[in-house]
């Protein structure tokens, strides 16, 4: 049986005029990396907020080691929080920042100083005890951070976005630390995010956050190859959306019809039935490109389409060429071969694509929860 | 001292303390006096612009005050001045703030003799007249009978009026208890050191007497106040102040102390370098009319130093004045200048008044 | 040769812009100071002679009454200074963390309300409301918790609260505006990681609000000792209040030169005390400067 070290029971906070969480019920491995991926106001840090103590409810129960916390002040949980700003006390040295929470707790100085300086030890940042904040860079702030919370070892660490206030290359090497960190430490961590590269990276679990519900639950896998809902296919990841008409039903098949007269095929998500309004969702890298229907090389038989180049977007190993549909004139996005092969096509160049319809899928509209 | 810092200072202390007092403006058709509250009823200025033509400026003060703005200016910035006849000479001496009357262009025969023979004794320097009587009176006990029958200022001191009195913390005070202790202090005037010792001993009475001073009062409407609330049952007031209590409540008498009332005679004084000295001399005259000056006097509420004036006189000021002081002006003590330095002492000894518990 | 005009004519402009207040500061602070200087090292002679000595300075140091009336107004300065600082602090928060917009506009201008009038009119009004036929006394009596009136005025305690009122103000602004800059997110992360109240206004909220609070005592400090009119009328006979000495000493006693004297003691005073003040908290002059 699992252990779970956060679980949410049909909670619930509604601010004047719109409900930020709603009635969200789940469940958080001991020792797992669990992520809330949303779009800013999806209420990601009203829950968090909820789950550290600085939110009341105004339903439901949050269970943390499992105990009850309602009521509990945020001081009296078992949680810590990294602050999306990390919230270092600029008027402290660095060991006193991390030995602020033992402080609280009546740790001798003594033992408060040795304990912090394993954890600064242990973090990466041995003998920086006596350094202002203001005089560390941003990683090792981000460090600290997370050392001031861990040393108190707690059941569960909430992390705030602690990431975004960081350049890209930082952004990049400190994910890798994160989950290196969570790894080392066994500590249950809750992260929430908007950044879908973030949560998938570094979870093992993550949860994709709307409207204060959340669209799925799953591994960053499972999210990826399988959105439960257009709303979890639309946000992970980048995709191609074609809207249109069921025009007909083949089994696990669909087609649909756009607007435009482009006619495509993809596999049904629940059920559909022909004249339903539904989306297509199409990932750039299960498309192929060729300059010809034989450089597409198909495994088994698929529909061909064709378009023309509108342009060119090289991002090194997440190149893709944009596409114009040629009688729909839909946009089309399609990954670039790892090869290089295609690193010289040209703006308005005729291209053909193709895609196998089973890795393609369809959602009826306003079936967004299957 | 070089006369170019001297200067600097007037200009600044100028500046700092002559608030109120356009020092810029000394245009011939502007009369600057500085004087006490009531002194410049305003009607009578009125009719003086009227007949003149010019404009009449008022500043209010006290004499430390007056002296002490005239000093910083070294006696610029007013026309005419209005200290007490006894706070002419030592300032004078001292500061050179006044400038001489020339009598030829007062009429002194409207001015009250003895009056005047009191003020040439008083502020006489080098021969020269530096002032001439305006208002005078003279200062007593101001008692609500309804409370208490006391009839001499160590009467204030009485254990059952324990912070029921007031005193103004000045050299009055001194003076007065001085006398209520059988001590002539203007006889010591000349000897620095008696009159030490018998300040000191002065001073020990108030400090003894401290727990009675509600407070030091330091303007008249705080006195006033205070025996109307109820707040105070006697103090040491002028009569102006206590005939006016009288007239609203005939509980409260102005009675002329058993030591004697001290008398004080206020003047006219030139500052050294006012402006519009012709303008000065103008309202001297015209405030010497007597149907004028028997305005100005029951503005006040005291007597006129110009003849003739008392026979206007307003009838119920002279009933008071007769009930207060049965024997007439007898009793009366005047104050005799006060030689430099002596104010050093009395302030040492107020001060420490001030500071006993 | 075009460089070097070109910093030459931004010097003179510099020259110009500073030049008001280089006037008013050698004018009006630096002269008058230099002057004092120079009347408090003379003693009287004779009538209208001076010469130089050190007779002023001496005089403070023998008598003790000027010395007992200078220790004291410190101390009651110090403690007016600390119950402005008790005070101001909720208040402050108040706008700062707790309210937005209009309110906290509000509740700045009811802090305001008391400079609407001046000084004087402020004073008396305490007067009126504080003497034994005022309205407090009375209302103490109609509500039965005193038997008599009693007299409210003249005393120490009345003075710190003129004093404190009057000098709220100038507390309650420089604690906003450091309160104000404080993240809210570091209160949480405190409370967060086992801070409580008490914990997280120590380690946090006045660490990081002391430039802001050394910034306001030292104005207050300074505005309380130099105050003139409230402590005297509200402290009556017993007031005994520095400010006023010099005052005596200047208009009703002409003696500039002890005046000028007390008046460098005061001004050492005061800075002794600031710096002072500057040391224990740890602060640098510049960082405090900035805040008020």
């Amino acid at each position: 049986m699992t252990t779970f070290d956060l679980e949410a029971k049909a909670l619930s906070k509604r601010f004047a005029t719109h409900t930020a969480v709603d009635a969200l019920s789940f469940g958080v491995e001991r020792g797992s990396f669990f992520s809330i991926l949303g779009p800013s106001g999806c209420g990601k840090t009203t829950l968090l907020r909820m789950v550290a103590g600085f939110i009341e409810p105004d339903g439901g129960d949050v269970e943390i080691g499992g105990r009850s916390m309602c009521g509990v002040p945020p001081n009296r949980r078992p949680v810590n929080m990294v602050f999306q700003q990390l919230a270092l006390f600029p008027m402290m040295s660095v060991g006193e920042n991390v030995a602020y929470g033992l402080a609280r707790r009546g740790v001798a100085r003594a033992d408060r100083e040795r304990k912090a300086a394993e954890m600064l030890d242990r973090v990466g940042l041995p003998g920086l005890a006596a350094k202002r904040v203001d005089q560390l860079s941003g990683g090792q702030r981000q460090r600290v951070a997370i050392a001031r919370s861990l040393v108190l070892k707690p059941t569960l660490l909430l992390l705030d976005e602690p990431l975004g206030a960081l350049d890209l290359k930082l952004r990049e090497r400190m994910k890798i630390e994160l989950k290196q960190l969570q790894a080392a430490f066994g500590t249950t961590f809750v992260y929430i995010t908007h950044d879908q590269s973030e949560a998938l990276v570094l979870s093992d679990r993550v949860a994709v956050m709307n409207s204060g519900r959340f669209e799925q639950v799953g591994t960053p896998q499972e999210l990826y190859y399988s959105p439960a809902t257009p709303f979890v296919a639309g946000f992970v990841g980048a995709n191609n959306r074609i809207d249109g008409q069921v025009s007909a039903i083949d089994g696990d098949l669909v087609e649909i019809r756009s607007a435009a007269g482009w006619t495509v095929k993809a596999r049904r998500h629940g059920t559909l039935k022909p004249g339903d309004a539904a989306t297509i969702f199409v990932r750039p890298e299960v498309a192929v490109l060729g300059r010809s229907t034989a450089d597409l090389a198909l495994a088994e038989p698929a529909a061909v389409h064709q378009g023309t180049v509108e342009s060119l977007l090289f991002d090194g190993a997440n190149s893709a060429v944009l596409l114009r549909e040629q009688a729909s004139r839909c946009e089309f996005r399609v990954a670039l071969p790892q090869t290089g092969r295609y690193a010289d096509l040209k703006v308005n160049e005729p291209v053909f694509f193709s895609f196998a319809a089973d890795r393609a899928v369809c959602f009826g509209v306003g079936s967004s929860h299957g | 001292m070089t006369r170019w810092s001297v200067a600097l200072r007037a200009a600044l202390w100028a500046g700092l303390l002559s608030c109120g007092a356009s020092i810029a403006n000394a245009a011939g058709g502007t009369l600057r006096i500085i004087t006490w509250a009531d002194y410049v009823p305003a009607d009578v200025a009125a009719q003086f612009t009227k007949e003149t033509g010019i404009k009449v400026e008022v500043a209010l003060s006290n004499n430390e005050e007056l002296i002490s703005k005239l000093r910083a200016t070294r006696g610029a910035g007013f026309d005419l001045a209005q200290p007490s006849q006894d706070r002419i000479l030592g300032p004078q001496q001292e500061f050179g703030i006044y400038k001489p009357i020339d009598l030829a262009k007062v009429q002194v025969d409207r001015i009250q003799p003895d009056l005047l023979a009191t003020v040439r004794r008083n502020a006489t320097i080098g021969g020269r007249l530096y002032a001439l009587p305006y208002v005078w009176g003279a200062e007593g006990l101001v008692v609500n009978t309804k409370r208490t029958q006391i009839n001499d200022y160590l009467d204030l001191c009485h254990a059952d009026l324990r912070s029921r009195t007031s005193v103004r913390l000045r050299r009055p005070t001194l003076m007065a208890f001085a006398f209520a202790m059988d001590k002539d202090p203007f006889a010591l005037y000349g000897d620095t050191k008696a009159y030490t010792a018998l300040m000191e001993q002065v001073g020990a009475r108030l400090i003894a007497c401290k727990a009675n001073f509600r407070f030091f009062f330091d303007n008249r409407d705080q006195l006033l106040n205070g025996m109307r609330s109820g707040e105070l049952h006697a103090a040491m007031m002028w009569d102006s102040g206590g005939w006016r209590l009288n007239r609203e409540n005939p509980d409260i008498k102005f009675i002329a102390p058993k030591s004697g009332a001290l008398g004080w005679l206020d003047t006219y004084a030139l500052p050294a370098r006012g402006k519009n000295e012709a303008a000065a001399y103008a309202w001297i005259n015209f405030t010497l009319r007597p149907e004028i000056a028997a305005r100005i006097a029951k503005a006040i509420g005291n007597f006129s130093a110009a003849k003739g004036a008392d026979q206007l006189t307003d009838p119920v000021l002279r009933a008071q004045f007769a009930a207060s002081f049965p024997e007439g002006f007898k009793s009366v003590r005047w104050y005799p200048a006060i030689p430099p330095g002596l104010e050093e002492i009395e302030g040492r000894i107020l001060d420490r008044v001030k500071a006993a518990k | 040769m075009a460089k070097a005009t070109a910093s030459a004519s931004q010097r003179l402009i510099l020259w110009l812009l500073l030049a008001p207040a280089l006037l008013w500061l050698f004018g009006l602070i630096l002269l008058p100071h230099l002057d004092l200087a120079l009347l408090s090292l003379r003693e009287r002679t004779g009538p209208g002679e001076y010469a130089f000595g050190l007779a002023q300075y001496r005089t403070f140091f023998t008598e003790p009454l000027y010395w007992d009336v200078f220790v004291r107004t410190a101390t009651i300065s110090l403690i007016a200074t600390a119950l402005t600082l008790l005070l101001a602090f909720p208040i402050a928060w108040t706008i700062a963390k707790l309210t937005r917009g209009r309110l906290s506009t509000l509740l700045f201008a009811v802090c305001l309300i008391p400079f609407w009038v001046s000084e004087t009119v402020r004073t008396l009004g305490w007067m009126i409301l504080l003497r034994e036929t005022g309205v407090i006394p009375g209302l103490l009596v109609t509500l039965g918790i005193t038997e008599v009136p009693i007299e409210m005025l003249y005393r120490d305690p009345t003075i710190l609260v003129g004093l404190v009122y009057t000098s709220l103000l100038f507390m309650v602004v420089p604690l906003y505006g450091s309160l104000e800059s404080l993240d809210d997110s570091l209160i949480e992360a405190a409370y967060d990681l086992g801070g409580n109240g008490w914990t997280v206004l120590r380690t946090v909220v006045i660490p990081h609000a002391s430039p802001g609070i050394t910034a306001g005592c030292i104005v207050v400090f300074m505005l309380t000792l130099g105050n003139y009119l409230t402590a005297s009328l509200l402290g009556g006979k017993n007031s005994l209040w520095f400010t006023e000495q010099i005052y005596t000493q200047f208009i009703t006693r002409f003696n500039w030169e002890q005046g000028a004297a007390f008046g460098f003691l005061l001004l050492l005073l005061s800075s002794v005390m600031v710096w002072t003040g500057l040391r224990l908290s740890g602060q640098r002059f510049s960082d405090v400067m900035s805040r008020t």
